[in-house]
């Protein structure tokens, strides 16, 4: 909570988002504009783990079934370009109302538990939506379906550009980044952290915990939708598989990967775990396994992340 | 009007009575201490007059209003704050935070979020005026979970001051703290004294009988005598169930 620090998280963020701004140039130089969509793909995971890292970092509300937000998210794209609706701006305010409802009603009813049950019942709510969309024959069920285009921007179809869509993507980071940052220094974040730190505590001076969690729950459902319209347009492809619950563990392992409680650490931990995915994957098929391996490393020896071990190196050189 | 009165409370747990009938009236601006042995039930007497817990049957008023089942917060809001037995701070959050957070709760909606709250001077400014008048007014930044057990305790005590209460509710502030660390802590709460109305559970006699206008014995659950410090201290019904005990051990 001291200053110093969060002033050190920003600055690691801005430098992750330089390093992203330049990954463009570093793919025409290595002559593999692939990376530009994987770093797409990097950027909207981005935004989902940010998303999760509110309420799980701050708010101490492990949520299991947040993929669902990805989902409505990825099917207002599909669904709203059916019928002949593609503004990007349109799909994102559609996929935010439909998620804000969905986090309000299955937020109030989960908060209702605590620990092991809440994450229980948040993964029920999460199958719930995996099995709607199964079940939707016109968009594919279990298969999914294909984009035919990607959504537009003010009626023009730039997007279509992987390079434009890459630096889109990474402007609506940077805006939600500096939005959770502004959330989690002000008087509701202050609150919310303080619930996470002693719920008994913030009730005996004069706070209900749960509208302040449920808030925050609605705001990270709404900013997950986001992530899951631009992962949509990146694969140009929607499916139930963006709603599987191993969807919603692999946005836990990025937030805990890199820290959570941190905003930054969840995008370094999206970057590391889309990379050595894609990494491990040339090299074995077992990736899976050593990725495990890593996972119950990281958790042993630092349990606040990568920004632990960051933040052990500054302080050993300082 | 009595600030806080019980009126018949009773509490079990299972078979275990821990609140059997217990009727008070807490006078505005009064030290009201409540003394008993190990076990008596005077945590769980706080905790349902605070909210946390529920009476099974009986009602308490505050002011005159029936405040028996208002949730925790809404009771704070009415001007009843508690401190815990147990210190339970934000050990995460510096000592100015922790208190700058009550003081948040008094003043204005949380519900705003865009605003930094590190920098609102008015409740950083009301925060450092309680903490200076705790002693901890050079341990603003220092993480709560970082403090010595002395400054836990009173940073406790800080805590519950700035939600600006009408009653306090305090348990066992003194507890694991002596000497002259304990004196300057009496004096502290002295020097409140006739602002606010408190209820005062303490095992330290000594802080009891300075502080107190009036003391109740609870015994198994039962108070089983209220009086002036002089009045309890002379009955040989609380001697025998109580003040010998101390005595002889
Ligand atoms: N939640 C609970 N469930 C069952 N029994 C409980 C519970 N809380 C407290 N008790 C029991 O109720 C009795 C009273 O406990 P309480 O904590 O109120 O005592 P106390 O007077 O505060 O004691 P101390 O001086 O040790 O703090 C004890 O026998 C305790 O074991
Ligand atoms: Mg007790």
């Amino acid at each position: 909570m001291t200053a110093p620090r969060i002033h050190g998280r920003v600055v690691a963020a801005l430098m992750l988002f330089a390093g992203f701004a330049l990954l463009p140039l570093v793919a025409w130089l290595a002559d593999d504009p692939f990376l530009v969509v994987i770093g797409a793909r990097i950027l909207a995971y981005g935004i989902a783990a940010l998303a999760l890292d509110l309420i799980l970092g701050f708010g101490a509300m492990v949520s299991f079934g947040h993929a669902a937000y990805l989902g409505f998210g990825a099917y207002a794209v599909a669904i709203l370009s059916r019928f002949g609706i593609t503004d990007l701006g349109l799909h994102m305010a559609a996929a935010v109302v439909v998620s804000a409802g969905f986090a309000l009603i299955t937020g109030a009813i989960s908060l209702r538990t605590r620990g092991v049950y809440f994450i229980m019942i948040t993964l029920a709510f999460g199958q719930m939506v995996y099995f709607f969309f199964t079940s939707l024959s016109a968009f594919g069920g279990d298969d999914g379906t294909g984009l035919r285009q990607r959504s537009t921007l003010l009626g023009s179809s730039v997007l279509e550009h992987d390079l434009v869509f890459f630096y889109v993507t990474l402007a609506v980071l940077m805006a939600l980044f500096w939005l959770a940052h502004r959330i989690v220094g002000s008087r509701f974040g202050r609150v919310l952290t303080g619930i996470r730190e002693n719920p008994t505590r913030i009730e005996a001076i004069g706070f209900a915990p749960r509208r302040y969690q449920l808030t925050a729950f609605v705001i990270s459902g709404c900013m997950t939708a986001i992530a899951g319209v631009l992962l949509a347009n990146q694969a140009e492809f929607v499916s139930p598989a963006f709603i599987s619950w191993h969807r919603s563990g692999e946005l836990i392992f990025m937030v805990v990967l890199g820290g959570a409680g941190t905003l930054s650490g969840a995008i370094a931990g999206a970057v590391t775990m889309i990379v050595l995915e894609e990494w491990l994957e040339v090299f074995t098929e077992h990736w899976k396994l050593v990725f495990g391996i890593i996972l119950v490393l990281m958790v042993l020896y630092s349990p606040r992340g990568i920004t632990g071990i960051i933040e052990r190196l500054m302080r050993g050189r300082s | 009007m009595s600030r806080l009165t019980l009126h018949d409370l009773c509490l079990s747990f299972g078979a275990l009575k821990v609140t059997d009938h217990v009727s008070l009236a807490v006078e505005p601006g009064e030290i009201h201490a409540i003394i008993g042995p190990n076990g008596a039930g005077k945590t769980t007497l706080i905790a349902q007059l605070s909210g946390q817990l529920t009476p099974d049957s009986g009602r308490i008023e505050l002011d005159g209003s029936d405040i028996t089942h208002l949730s925790p917060p809404a009771r704070v809001h009415r001007g009843l704050a508690r401190s815990f037995q147990i210190t339970s701070v934000l050990p995460g959050f510096s000592v100015l935070e922790n208190v700058a957070l009550a003081v948040q709760a008094r003043s204005g909606s949380s519900f705003r979020f865009f605003g930094r709250v590190a920098e609102e001077q008015p409740l950083n400014d009301a925060a450092r005026a309680v903490l200076d008048a705790t002693d901890l007014g050079d341990r603003l930044h220092v993480l709560a979970g970082a403090l010595s057990h002395g400054e836990h305790r009173r940073l406790e005590l800080a805590i519950a001051l700035a939600t600006d209460p009408s009653v306090l509710l305090l348990d066992e502030p003194l507890a694991g703290i002596g000497g002259a660390e304990a004196e300057r802590f009496v004096e502290q709460l002295r020097a409140r004294k006739g602002q606010l109305t408190m209820v005062l559970i303490e095992h330290d006699m000594d802080a009891v009988f300075a502080l107190a206008d009036r003391v109740s014995v609870l015994v198994y659950g039962r108070i089983i005598a209220t009086g002036t410090p002089d009045q309890i201290r002379s009955d040989p019904a609380v001697r025998a169930a109580y003040l010998g005990q101390e005595e002889a051990s």
